[in-house]
């Protein structure tokens, strides 16, 4: 079978360098205090606020993968919508470069902006236009933001980009549609069609999940090898644990609206400091381990952030539930450097369980 | 007869403009009462068509092209829909894989548990009310729910009272066609541990049909994979896991990252799956093969007993582990 680099370098060299939120110098994209409601319930009075992202934090720096892992519902996706600008942040920001979003005011600055930070999206059957062959796409993208290529020169940059997400001999695929492609080949369209705008971060909104278990590995092989080829970094949106742990270099874990841990992937995984992480990790089907997680631990859902009162999301189905929990607002505090946990219980553990209980009373403390 | 299921050589054709394509290719299985059996494969392997075969739930331009399926000791192939109507819901009932599509969302669950009851000749209101009550019991859902509409309830408990509504008539079999697969993996698995502690409490057997081979691992008994139509490996499930015996359910293995132990490269199954229409002439799995040879891409493998699982691969041949591989080619 033939080798590749890619992962080898994910696990050696790319785990040492593996930065912790704390290194916001060369952060390329960051969000502090991003906040996103939604209005739901009918009625005049009885409007209702659904907390769908609440005083999420963190950087992704460049040439790295950040897993942002999650249940269903647990605000995810409001995330990389909110990054892609499809929705605006409620309160908080995010800066791009170190520049707030909200100062991007003219068309050009929004494209540019857009090109360096475009989506991969979940279906890859609904997500090409079915009436164009896939160089369409792929051509559309380099007449919009790459105007450093002439148009003379776009049929070989469309085969360039083609070949670097996989798909060798271009000229096989380059005047296909997509419905003569399979489901993984068309995924790997759509990184081609992202990589078109050379973007800075891949906002991939659970790339893989919609493909067959024989197809993922090659994705995942082509989003590391984005990274470590082509510079590009890549927030992947996901709800598959394993396949996280084989390609990212950092995680982050939400909960309800609230990123609950992160931290480099090993140690998210191998030593889970908040209850919820610890559930996750026991729930992920491992043909090769015991069955660990029991019905009873499994059992309850994450709640509707519906005006959501102060204290932990999680406290109504964790197992180390103190009264502090129910009343407090846990903060993500970097317990270790580089692995930030929002847990009372975690922060007593570390010894800064008073900080924990306390900082949550003055809002949110930026970190 | 001791199996409660019995499939013999079941085969289903879809009618296309270039003629019929195979979906299910002569598959054979049984079902013992009580047994929970895992049927896992890719996209387009053929799984749900066969579900739906057994079912009796094909419709144009799909058909049954030939073989049995023996339920209590009667073919369901051969029967009409008048008597085939007692049987579903009653002795057999299925689940199906997206339970917003499959609930009617207009409806309140009890007027769909309702409508269920009386199509099988149960009018008192009373019994009604109560078996309702008594299946969301089984399940884990609070009575109140019965006056939710589906857009109420969680992706979990709406699988759930689809297994409640499966559940109505206590059958002897309950055919699942991916149920967890829209639900994340806590969700997932606290459905899969409360399916099988059902399936021990009221004792049925279930066929479960997913493409996530790692989900049934430690709650099917036996399991078969298929590929392109075919059974490819059958056996107790621990067996298929520990030791595979045909290369693409290693190959199905190997594709899983582990979430403990060393992060290794992995390759996955370089290639697709062959088109049904365009199959290739020896084993469908060959041109994806890594430990293919010659014979691979003419002799067509039937499914060989090795060590109580079967493997259709060439390398399990019992002939051609003794004799010169170049000797008379076996096709079924």
């Amino acid at each position: 079978m033939p080798e590749r680099s890619m992962p080898e370098r994910s696990m050696a060299e790319k785990r040492v360098t593996a930065k912790g939120t704390a290194d916001r110098g060369s952060a390329l994209l960051e969000a502090r205090d991003l906040t996103r409601t939604f209005r739901v319930g009918s009625g005049l009075r009885s409007r209702s606020l659904l907390h769908a992202v609440d005083d999420a934090n963190f950087a992704i720096g460049s040439s790295e993968i950040v897993a942002l892992v999650g249940e269903s519902g647990s605000g995810k996706s409001t995330i990389a919508r909110l990054l892609a600008q499809v929705y605006t942040p409620s309160s908080g920001e995010i800066l791009f470069e170190g520049t707030p979003l909200r100062q991007l005011r003219s068309r050009s600055d929004v494209l540019r902006y857009r090109a360096a930070v475009p989506m991969v999206f979940q279906d890859p059957f609904s997500s090409l236009n079915p009436a164009y062959t896939v160089s369409h796409g792929i051509m559309r993208g380099l007449q919009l933001h790459r105007p450093d290529i002439a148009a003379s020169q776009r049929r070989a940059e469309v085969a360039r980009l083609l070949e670097a997400v996989g798909l060798a001999p271009a000229g096989q695929v380059v005047n296909r549609y997509p419905y003569e492609l399979s489901g993984g080949q068309r995924q790997r369209i759509g990184f081609a069609q992202a990589l078109a705008y050379r973007p800075k971060v891949i906002l991939a909104d659970e790339p893989v999940s919609m493909l067959d278990i024989s197809i993922r590995i090659g994705l995942l092989n082509v989003m590391a090898a984005l990274r470590d080829e082509q510079g590009v970094s890549l927030l992947y949106i996901t709800h598959d644990i394993a396949s996280a742990r084989y390609v990212a270099d950092r995680m982050m874990v939400m909960y309800a609206g609230r990123i609950v841990e992160s931290g480099p992937v090993d140690d998210v995984l191998g030593d889970p400091r908040h209850p919820y992480t610890q559930l996750l990790v026991a729930a992920v089907p491992d043909p090769r381990a015991e069955l660990t997680v029991t019905a009873e631990m499994a059992k309850g859902e994450p709640p509707k952030v519906i005006n959501p009162r102060p204290g932990c999301r999680f406290a109504d189905r964790c197992p180390l539930v103190q009264d502090v929990c129910r009343t407090t607002t846990p903060p993500l505090l970097e317990l270790t450097p580089g692995i930030e946990v929002a847990c009372h219980v975690a922060a007593a553990d570390a010894g800064r369980g008073a900080e924990s209980a306390t900082a949550a009373t003055s809002k949110t403390p930026v970190s | 007869m001791s199996s409660l299921l019995e499939v013999t050589d079941l085969s289903v054709t879809y009618e296309t403009s270039n003629g019929p394509v195979t979906a299910v290719d002569h598959v054979d299985l049984t079902v013992q009462p009580g047994e929970f059996l895992g049927i896992v494969g890719e996209s387009g392997c053929g799984k749900s068509t066969l579900l739906f075969g057994i079912a009796q739930l094909l419709t144009a331009p799909a058909a049954i092209a030939g073989g049995e399926v023996v339920f209590r000791g009667r073919n369901m192939v051969a029967m009409n829909a008048n008597e085939l109507a007692p049987i579903r819901w009653q002795n057999m009932s299925v689940v199906m894989q997206s339970a917003m599509n499959a609930l009617n969302p207009v409806k309140r669950l009890r007027a769909q548990f309702a409508d269920t009851m009386k199509a099988h000749g149960i009018r008192d209101k009373a019994q009604i009310r109560e078996r309702s009550e008594s299946v969301l019991d089984l399940v884990g859902i609070d009575r109140a729910h019965l006056a939710s509409f589906p857009h109420q309830l969680s992706g979990g408990m709406r699988q759930r009272a689809m297994i409640a509504m499966a559940l109505l008539f206590t059958p002897e079999l309950v055919i699942m066609d991916e149920p967890t697969s829209a639900l994340d993996v806590v969700a997932q698995r606290s459905l899969m541990l409360q399916i099988k502690e059902l399936q021990e409490r009221l004792g049925f057997a279930v066929v479960f049909v997913t493409h996530d081979m790692s989900l049934v691992s430690h709650f099917s008994d036996r399991l078969m994979v298929m590929y392109a139509g075919q059974e490819v490996e059958f056996g107790p499930t621990r067996q298929v896991f520990d030791t595979p015996a045909h290369p693409y359910s290693k190959g199905l293995l190997d594709a899983f990252p582990s979430i403990k132990g060393e992060r290794k490269p992995l390759e996955g199954i370089p290639g697709a799956p062959p088109s049904l229409a365009a199959l290739p002439a020896g084993c469908r799995f060959e041109p994806r093969c890594p430990v293919a040879f010659a014979d691979c891409a003419t002799v067509r493998p039937e499914l060989y007993d090795v060590a109580g699982v079967g493997s259709r691969c060439l390398l399990q041949d019992p002939a051609r582990r003794t004799v010169d591989p170049l000797g008379d080619a076996e096709r079924d």
